[in-house]
Order: structure tokens, then C-alpha cells, then sequence
């Protein structure tokens, strides 16, 4: 018992809270990786995380594809999307006001919600479960898949941090958005660089939508549902910040839990007071630098 | 400046007599999505402050104003007057939050902030959840001029647009205007001139979002209902997308803007899902070939023909800014 609640409540509450900070992670490191290079916020991400879990539901009923060959195909395919996306679209915005990338990525957020819930209804569907079973822990029960759920992001995200802030490419990426007029004199396709990165940061949001997919109602509105609060998630972390993306995605998905147990009717809510406190505190967010 | 003015008698002289052909319900709407898109156009076209979370003001004053007329059986005047008054404390502290950052970091912010509104407006016993406020009466005004049939309220309904239009035109036009274009086009010059930018963007936050409220709590008395559809962050972007559509940072613009919005809502109901992607596909259409609008492109094809000197100075030079 810790303040009158049972043990198994409040680490059950703490597992889920970790299942969707695992989620948060992933979702808000592709926003950041994406705003990092190009400096649009992409609210189309919801959608395009809806979208990996539809696609990974479409493989596995109409071509009978299962959980873990979706686990690779799904994100490929939503990169090329993204990457069709990005050259219709945002290609032309990068030389006048941020805002008009946030409104037309709002605007394909509109157009791809409003078209599923066409052809699929706002009810949604459930994927079957690919790691059924679990482990009692003593203290609490673990299911197979909530606990895979959690390692997969934590790997994802530690390869993305190593690969953007570690390696030569990353480097490369770094200096295209510092100075991209430079890396261009050194024979760099920097339009490419770009065009590659929105594809990856929407391979990202598909991917989280996968492993959502199992846990999670696949519907329409899974995208929406979730946007605003990976905005929060990426202001408290501090925008741009790859670090700060994954360390408050994980620990906003805890303290979410944890209000569950002490205050159930706060838990919608939580995120953003959260948001308001560290903006009062550190307009920057956690790990942002002030500009 | 004088061209503004025939323009409003005109357009007064016209909603004077509009209710002979059409529909006054459809009117009514108008009046307050109209108000609504002025009062976000005031903070985005004039102060260049990009808000996504302009549904919690509109929203909340439709609550407030639904609740004080149905449970409370307020007076309708006092229940609106109430619901601006919500509005503008509820933009005070929302404002004092989202000027600590700018750009896409105050789009991001409000939008947050609005959905703590949402979540509230879901769970709270007051809003009565997902049915909303229904059923919301129609007081007479001040006591004793009955407005309960559609007819008889459109002539309220139309002078607190023109009233709220009013206000809008004073504000822009007043000192407090120019200070306010002077921080939008260049914020470090204004505070190099020994402007406390932060003191006026909160004043313009806080205005704009007390005549969302008052649109907002005049449209629970039109429609007689307050649902989670005024609080929802769609509703915010599709106040965006009435004031772009229409011309960011003109006087009439987000007029044109929400008649259009409004009417496709109106006509196009029986699509039903397809509503929405339009909307995206109009939102997109605007933001990648008319950044300027409607009135904005008109204004500049009227320069180009010769019929109108250079930008007016109180225009956004829309299309490379936003605002």
C-alpha cells in the first residue's frame, strides 16, 4: 500500500502510464526531428500515426500480412507518403512564414481523418494481440506485449538520439539546418536531406501507430485524439530537442498514469498544467535552449 | 478610411432589409461566426499572433451564456454581458501563458491551453457532456423586447455584430492599433522605442478573446445550444481558416470568410464525412495559391488596375508573412 492505494493499482497505472509515454516518445521525437530540419510542425503527425495503424490493420485483413512483417513494411511505406507529401506540398512553404507549413499540414491532418472516417467509420476495429500471455511479477502482472511495447521505444528512441546527435549523418543533418546555404557550397543535396527527413519522421508516427495498434481501438480519430497532447509533451521536453522529446514523453506518460490512481478525473488534463508549469518555470522547455 | 465607413452603412443598410428574402436563422449564424473570425483576425492580422486555440473563448462563452440563460434564467443581455466577461479572464490567463513564446511555439501553446477547456467542458456536470446545453431559451432583452422567434432576435444579433465590428475598427484605428502593427511588423524596433511589447500583446489577446466570447454567448442564444463541437480544436482552425480564406489582416475579409464557411456548412450538411475534407481541401487550396484571400487578392488586383494608391498601411503584407 502507498498512500492507501494497492501496490498493484498503482504500478499497473504506472505500466500503462509507460505504454503511452513510450507512444509520446516516439511520436514527439518524429515531430522534433522533423521540425529540427524543417521548420514546420507537422499536425498532420496524428494522422499519419492513425495511418500506420490502419495500414498495418489493412495488411493483416485484406493480404493476411501479420504484426511483425508490418512492423518493418508499414513504416516504409508511410516514409514514401511522407516523402510524396512533402514534395506536393511543403516544398514550396519553406521560404515564407512557418505558419503555412503548420495550416497545410493541419489541412492534410483534415483531409486524411476526414477520408477514413469515410471509408472505415468513426467506430474503429481491433488488431489482434501478436504476444499474448504474460508474466506474473509478483507485485503485478505483465503482459507480453505492453512490455514489449516499452523496450522496442526505448530502442527506437536511443537509435534515433545516437544517430542525430553521434554520427557523420547526423552531423549532416545538423549542419543542413544550422547553415544550409553552406553545406550546399560543399555539393550536398540539401533539398534531398530534407525531403528524406520528413519521410523518416513520418515513418516514426506509422511506426508508433503499429505498435499502438494491438493496444489501442484502430479508428479515425486515434490521431486527433493525441495531437494536441504531443504538442505539450514537445513544448515541455523544448522544441528541437531530440533529448527532451523522449525524456518528457516517457515521464508525461508516467505522471499521466499516476494521476489515474490519485486524481482519475485529472488525467486528461495533467499534461497540459504540466505544460504551464515549466513554461512559467523555463519558457524553453526542460531541455531547450532560450531564444 | 471613408471607403470603411460607406461600407458599413451599406452593409447595415442591406442586413436591415435581408430579412424580407432569406433566412434569418442562416443570418444570425453569420453575425457570430463573422464576429468570431473579426475578433481572431484582430490577433492574428493586426498583432501577427497565430492563436490554434481560439475555441476555448468562443466555446466557453457559449457554455456560460447557455448555462446562465437555462438554469439561471438570467436576463439575455446579463448572460452574454456575463459570458464576454468569462471570456476576457479566461484570455487574461491564457494570455499571460502563450506571449511567453512566439511564432509556432504560441500556435502550439494556445492550442494545449484550449484543450484543458475541452477536457473541462467533457467531464465537468455543468456542460452536460456530450449532449451539450440544449434547449437554451430566448429572454426577452432588457425585460421587455421579446426576441423568442428568429425574426425578432436577428435585429439583436445584428447590432452586436456591428457593435463588435465597431469596437474591432476603434481598436485598430485607436494608438493602441499602430503599436500594436508596429510590434507585428518589427518587434525589436518597438521595444528598442521603449514599448513594453508583452503589456500590448496581452491587451490585444485579452480584447480578442472577450469579442470571442461575445460572439460565442450571442450564438448559444441563436442556436439555442452549447455543445463540445463550440470547444473542440477544430472549431479553432476552422476560425483560421474563415479569417485566411477570407484575407488575413483585412477589416472584411473574415466576414466574407465565415459567410462562405458558414454557407458550405449550411448547403453542403447532406455529404455528411466528406465535410471535413473539403474544408482540408479548401484550407490546403488557400494556403499553397491564395495566401492573400479573398479581400486581399481583391485589394491587390484594385492596386494593380490603378484604382487604389500603394497598400493601405494598415493592411498585413499578406502572402510572404503570415501576418
Amino acid at each position: 500500500m502507498i498512500f492507501g492505494y494497492p501496490i498493484q493499482l498503482i504500478m499497473g497505472q504506472v505500466l500503462i502510464g509507460l505504454i503511452n509515454g513510450s507512444l509520446y516518445a516516439m511520436m514527439s521525437l518524429g515531430l522534433a526531428v522533423i521540425f529540427g530540419v524543417l521548420r514546420v510542425v507537422n499536425f498532420a503527425h496524428g494522422a499519419q500515426y492513425m495511418m500506420g495503424a490502419f495500414v498495418a490493420l489493412m495488411l493483416w485483413q485484406w493480404l493476411g500480412v501479420g504484426y511483425w512483417p508490418a512492423l518493418v513494411l508499414v513504416p516504409i511505406i508511410m516514409a514514401i507518403v511522407g516523402i510524396v507529401l512533402e514534395r506536393l506540398f511543403l516544398r514550396r512553404l519553406y521560404h515564407i512564414d512557418h505558419m503555412y507549413g503548420l495550416l497545410a499540414t493541419y489541412a492534410l491532418a483534415l483531409i486524411i481523418e476526414g477520408t477514413f472516417r469515410k471509408f472505415f467509420g468513426a467506430a474503429g476495429t481491433a488488431y489482434p494481440n501478436p504476444l499474448p500471455g504474460g508474466i506474473n511479477l509478483g507485485f503485478m502482472f505483465l503482459p507480453w506485449y505492453r512490455g514489449w511495447v516499452v523496450v522496442v521505444s526505448v530502442v527506437i528512441c536511443a537509435a534515433t538520439w545516437f544517430a542525430i546527435e553521434r554520427t557523420r549523418l547526423g552531423a549532416l543533418l545538423r549542419a543542413a539546418t544550422e547553415n544550409p546555404v553552406m553545406v550546399r557550397a560543399f555539393g550536398l543535396n540539401v533539398p534531398l536531406i530534407i525531403t528524406v527527413t520528413y519521410g523518416f519522421g513520418v515513418a516514426l508516427a506509422a511506426f508508433a501507430g503499429v505498435i499502438a495498434a494491438p493496444i489501442q481501438n484502430v479508428s479515425p480519430q486515434m490521431g486527433s485524439h493525441v495531437i494536441a497532447v504531443i504538442f505539450a509533451v514537445v513544448v515541455i521536453g523544448g522544441m528541437g530537442s531530440i533529448l527532451g522529446a523522449i525524456v518528457a514523453g516517457f515521464l508525461l506518460g508516467i505522471v499521466e498514469g499516476l494521476t489515474k490512481v490519485f486524481y482519475p478525473e485529472g488525467s486528461s488534463i495533467v499534461i497540459f498544467l504540466v505544460m504551464i508549469l515549466v513554461l512559467s518555470l523555463r519558457p524553453a522547455g526542460m531541455f531547450g535552449r532560450p531564444t | 478610411m471613408k471607403l470603411d465607413r460607406y461600407l458599413l452603412i451599406a452593409f447595415v443598410a442591406v442586413g436591415l432589409v435581408l430579412p424580407l428574402f432569406g433566412d434569418t436563422f442562416f443570418l444570425m449564424k453569420v453575425y457570430c461566426f463573422a464576429l468570431f473570425a473579426c475578433a481572431f483576425n484582430l490577433l492574428v492580422g493586426y498583432a501577427g499572433l497565430l492563436a490554434f486555440g481560439h475555441a476555448a473563448f468562443f466555446g466557453a462563452a457559449s457554455y456560460v451564456s447557455a448555462f446562465a440563460l437555462k438554469s439561471w434564467g438570467w436576463p439575455m443581455e446579463v448572460a452574454i454581458i456575463a459570458s464576454v466577461i468569462s471570456s476576457a479572464a479566461l484570455g487574461l490567463v491564457f494570455g499571460a501563458i502563450a506571449i511567453r513564446r512566439t511564432g509556432i511555439y504560441f500556435a502550439m501553446i494556445t492550442l494545449a491551453l484550449s484543450q484543458i477547456i475541452y477536457f473541462m467542458a467533457v467531464q465537468l456536470p455543468f456542460t452536460q457532456g456530450e449532449d451539450g446545453i440544449h434547449g437554451v431559451p430566448r429572454p426577452p432583452l432588457l425585460g421587455f423586447i421579446n426576441v423568442s422567434s428568429d425574426e425578432q432576435l436577428y435585429y439583436f444579433v445584428l447590432a452586436v455584430f456591428v457593435f463588435g465590428f465597431l469596437a474591432i475598427y476603434r481598436i485598430v484605428h485607436s494608438p493602441f492599433g499602430h503599436t500594436m502593427r508596429s510590434i507585428r511588423d518589427n518587434e525589436t524596433r518597438a521595444i528598442s522605442l521603449g514599448y513594453d511589447t508583452q503589456h500590448y500583446k496581452l491587451g490585444v489577446f485579452v480584447l480578442s478573446a472577450a469579442i470571442a466570447g461575445l460572439a460565442g454567448g450571442t450564438k448559444a442564444a441563436v442556436v439555442q445550444l452549447a455543445s463540445l463541437t463550440d470547444v473542440h480544436f477544430q472549431m479553432s482552425g476552422e476560425v483560421i481558416l474563415m479569417v485566411i480564406v477570407g484575407g488575413v489582416g483585412t477589416l472584411w475579409g473574415p466576414v466574407i470568410g465565415a459567410a462562405l464557411i458558414v454557407a458550405m456548412h449550411d448547403y453542403l450538411a447532406s455529404i455528411g464525412e466528406w465535410m471535413i475534407v473539403i474544408q482540408g481541401l479548401l484550407f490546403l487550396a488557400v494556403v499553397q495559391f491564395f495566401r492573400r484571400g479573398i479581400m486581399g487578392e481583391l485589394l491587390a488586383l484594385l492596386s494593380r488596375i490603378g484604382l487604389r494608391k500603394g497598400t493601405d498601411k494598415n493592411e498585413a503584407t499578406t502572402g510572404e508573412t503570415l501576418a
